[in-house]
């Protein structure tokens, strides 16, 4: 023929943003963002915390409204005023924060906004039946679709929100952060999951700051800095990571953990023996050492941030001591009281007030500290808040800022903060670089170490074995509620490590 | 290096904000208060036209707020922590009752407004312990006691109308300070202290973050019970000192006295800016609102209007109130936007 085909059809280009804009009082979340989505493909948004990421996806779900630019779905032009209005032009939105309803059951959930009915009555068992079948898609067929929401784990709420998103004839789903809460044989199954989406020629958005995610199931990158596409269109398995992460954040990270210390002996700050709370885990006993960082690799599930929990006093163990310098501790406030601080998993529900300034949050644990006789001192809190927050890369770094409008990573870094805040000797941590980018990462490992190195203990719980092999000192393997190995870091590997983790799981994963 | 986004002058712009979030808010009640009395105006011009009316009219207004006033301030505390207490006119009306019996008379002035304080905080302190030890629902825990203390008032006093002799008390509501009467001025420090507590100490900073999330407040290491209990302390506290102020004005007491003040103090607290499901709220704005309560009532008084025609219109006034609010509270926050 002789019309010359164009570089690439541009029939499959499903959606293309250019030029579009969201302002909020004060912030310039997005401020130019080129975005080009082809039908069947998967499409990686990377940047770091606040770069606009969410923003812009919400403003695709119809939750923000764009105040310029231009965006086109499937050849039109594309404003939706509600997210209703999105659903039905087939964007389906998995969000960044989970946004169930706790006290509706797997099944309402899952088709909240689209419930099936039938004379105003809905269709309970069809729709049960429904949820059931994408919940087995999902690989997830033993939860019972009846089932409250609210007695989920965490991860349990994130398979939920995806089975909403599937729950749509959705042509293009995005996917903010899916894998933050997920095992790692739960990111398997929702890769498999996308590469049968993609194979329907569904597009997919996907958002992670997990670098090797993007470089096993993404096909093209797109980069966010400040609001503003930095690259667009990058192959997403062939682009190096150094320029990955330079686009990213304008300069380059090494993206390491801090070299490791000797550590002089010392009787131990903590120690817990035998402690057990039925059906979440059974006869643990471990130590830590002040200045020591001790990691707990396990699976989401395995009842790891249940014994954090019970070891800060949040919990009533159903048998066991806790000793904290030779001191029983035996409520949390006698814990806090003591110098212990806990990061707890979900940051939202468990940890922030988010209508509330980021240096009250900072404080929440500490402002009697500050105070002189009853009186708060806000500008000192201020002002502690303000170097923690540098400390911490919190951007925007303006203290006063309501943690709400935060992007998810820096509220992550909100809670963090406010046990550097404290004179705290033993600090638990559950999970503290869920959402947060590599850049902030590596300080906040900084941070960690820091803290270790002024003799505070620490003990860390995470999901990501690299992590917690970096930064411990010394590892302990915990599966099904039971810890099976412990060793120095330095002499158990990744592998090692996974192999233990997972060994029961792989039968789970079967359906009875 | 990374380098700051927002520009400094941005910055300082979106701390203004948080701030006239709540001047807004109140600027709102003001609006409908300015409304009132322009109504007021419009209807008796006459009255109007005379200075020393005028003065003492406002003085009256305020006067009929005190008691009123004293209590939502506890309301408000109550409310920001998470709860509600239904129960403060009966606490009133039980604190007044045991601080008129003949017995406690006998003590004078002193034992009076002791065994009013002193009731009122017990009262407040079951409730707390039935609440937060209990684990009672604040709605139904304070119900309860609404009933249980009207009915212990009853008993105490015979269903009689138990007159104060003790003329320390009665001149309480009649002593005047720098031309404003004493009753003002209590208003005035309660509301002061009720400022200075909620927002200038751990207490306040405490209720606020038990109201607003009380799993992080837990986790953070407040001891949500303890401070719960205090929280319904504190309005019985604010119970007692209405009761003394209630007396006074009528130099009696009775079982039915402060009938309603539940809601009243509730929904003066509400159209105040007060989140009914916790965590924010100010005195300011329940101040404003018991004062556009008083000065409804003022203005149907000066009308001559019936009571049941002026609690429709109340009800009327307490949506409209709010949908005004609203109303300014989003366009104000949309133009800050562009
Ligand atoms: N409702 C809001 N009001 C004001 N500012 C907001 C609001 N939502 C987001 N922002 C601001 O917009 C910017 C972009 O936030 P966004 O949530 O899109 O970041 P992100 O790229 O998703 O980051 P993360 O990786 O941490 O999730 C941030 O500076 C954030 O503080
Ligand atoms: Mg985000």
């Amino acid at each position: 023929m002789t019309i010359p085909a164009p570089r690439e059809s541009s029939e499959d280009v499903v959606l293309r943003l250019t030029d579009v804009v969201k302002t909020f009082p004060g912030v310039r979340a997005l401020d130019g963002v080129q975005l080009e989505v082809r039908a069947g493909e998967v499409h990686c948004l990377l940047g770091q915390n606040g770069a606009g990421k969410s923003t812009l996806i919400k403003t695709l779900a119809g939750v923000h409204h764009a105040d310029g630019g231009e965006i086109t779905w499937l050849g039109e032009p594309f404003a939706p005023a509600t997210p209703q209005a999105a659903m039905r032009a087939g964007i389906a939105t998995i969000y960044q924060e989970l946004d169930l309803v706790d006290d509706l059951s797997i099944a309402e959930n899952a088709f909240l906004g689209h419930e099936q009915t039938r004379f105003g009555f809905t269709k309970r068992r069809s729709t049960a039946s429904r949820t059931k079948e994408i919940l087995t898609r999902l690989g997830h067929g033993e939860i019972p679709p009846r089932q409250a929401v609210r007695s989920l784990p965490a991860a349990g709420k994130q398979i939920v929100s995806m089975a909403r998103a599937l729950s749509h004839d959705a042509k293009l789903i995005v996917m903010d952060e899916p894998s933050a809460v997920l095992a790692h044989d739960e990111v398997e199954n929702l890769f498999r999951i996308i590469r049968e989406l993609t194979a329907e020629n569904i597009a997919v958005i996907y958002i992670s700051h997990r670098l090797e995610e993007i470089r096993e199931i993404g096909d093209r990158v797109t980069v966010l800095k400040d609001g503003r596409t930095t690259a667009a269109n990058l192959p997403a398995r062939t682009t190096p990571t150094r320029d990955l992460v330079s686009k990213m954040t304008g300069r380059t990270i090494e993206y390491v953990f801090p070299p490791r210390r000797t550590l002089e002996e010392k009787p131990p700050l903590l120690v817990v023996d035998g402690l057990t709370r039925e059906h979440e885990f059974a006869d643990v006993s471990l130590t830590v050492a002040p200045g020591e960082i001790v990691g707990i690799a396990g699976l989401v599930g395995s009842g790891r941030s249940e014994l954090l929990e019970t070891i800060f006093g949040a919990r009533r163990p159903d048998s066991g001591t806790i000793t904290l310098d030779g001191k029983r501790i035996r409520s949390l406030g006698t814990a806090v009281r003591k110098g212990m601080g806990m990061a707890p998993e979900e940051r939202k529900s468990q940890a922030l007030l988010l209508d509330e300034p980021i240096y009250k949050n900072m404080t929440l644990s500490s402002f009697s500290g500050f105070a002189r006789a009853g009186f708060t001192d806000a500008a000192g809190e201020r002002k502690a808040a303000e170097r923690t927050a540098d400390q911490l890369e919190l951007r925007p770094r303006d203290v006063m800022r309501p943690v709400r409008t935060l992007s998810g990573g820096n509220q992550q870094k909100v809670v963090v903060g406010r046990w550097l805040l404290g004179d705290t000797r033993l600090l638990l941590l559950d999970e503290p670089t869920r959402g947060v980018d590599v850049g902030a990462r590596a300080e906040l490992y900084q941070v960690i170490q820091g803290l270790a190195e002024n003799g505070v203990g620490v003990l860390l719980v995470s999901s990501e074995v690299p992590e917690v092999l970096g930064l411990s000192d010394r590892v302990l393997v915990m599966r099904e509620g039971r810890m099976i190995r412990e060793a120095p870091a330095d002499q158990i590997d990744e592998d090692t490590v996974l192999d233990l983790v997972m060994a029961g799981s792989l039968m789970e994963g079967e359906p009875a | 290096m990374i380098t700051e986004t927002a520009p400094p002058e941005v910055q300082k712009r979106s701390q203004r904000r948080h701030i006239d979030d709540n001047v807004i808010r109140n600027l709102g009640l003001v609006g409908v208060l300015i409304l009132l009395i322009v109504v007021g105006i419009i209807t008796k011009p006459d009255l109007y036209s005379d200075p020393t009316w005028v003065k003492n009219n406002f003085l009256t207004i305020l006067q009929q707020a005190s008691a009123i006033g004293v209590v939502t301030v506890g309301m408000t505390f109550v409310i920001i922590g998470g709860g509600i207490d239904l129960s403060v006119g009966a606490i009133i009306a039980l604190a007044g009752v045991w601080a008129t019996t003949l017995a406690t008379q006998s003590y004078g002035a002193a034992g009076m407004i002791f065994t009013a304080l002193v009731v009122g905080i017990c009262v407040g302190l079951v409730n707390g312990v039935l609440i937060s030890y209990g684990k009672l629902v604040p709605f139904i825990a304070t119900l309860a006691m609404l009933v249980a203390a009207r009915g212990l008032a009853a008993q105490i006093s015979g269903k009689q109308t138990q007159v104060s002799a003790n003329t320390t008390i009665n001149d309480i509501a009649s002593t005047k300070l720098l031309g404003i009467p004493l009753l003002v001025w209590i208003l005035a420090l309660v509301v002061a202290a009720g400022w200075v507590l909620l927002n200038r100490t751990t207490f306040g900073r405490r209720t606020v973050a038990v109201g607003g999330n009380p799993e992080a407040a837990r986790l953070a290491g407040i001891n949500i019970k303890r401070h719960t209990l205090l929280l319904y302390a504190l309005s019985g506290l604010c119970c007692g000192i209405a009761a003394i102020m209630l007396t006074s004005q009528a130099t009696s007491a009775q079982a039915a006295m402060a009938n309603l003040y539940e809601l009243d103090a509730i929904a003066a607290a509400i159209i105040g800016g007060t989140l009914l499901s916790g965590g924010r709220g100010t005195i300011i704005g329940a101040l404003f609102g018991v004062l556009v309560f008083s000065t409804i009532t003022n203005l149907f008084a000066i009308n001559n209007l019936s009571t049941e025609v002026q609690n429709m219109v109340k009800g009327g006034i307490i949506v409209l109130a709010v949908l005004i609010q609203q109303f300014r509270f989003r366009s104000v926050t949309q133009l800050l936007k562009r």
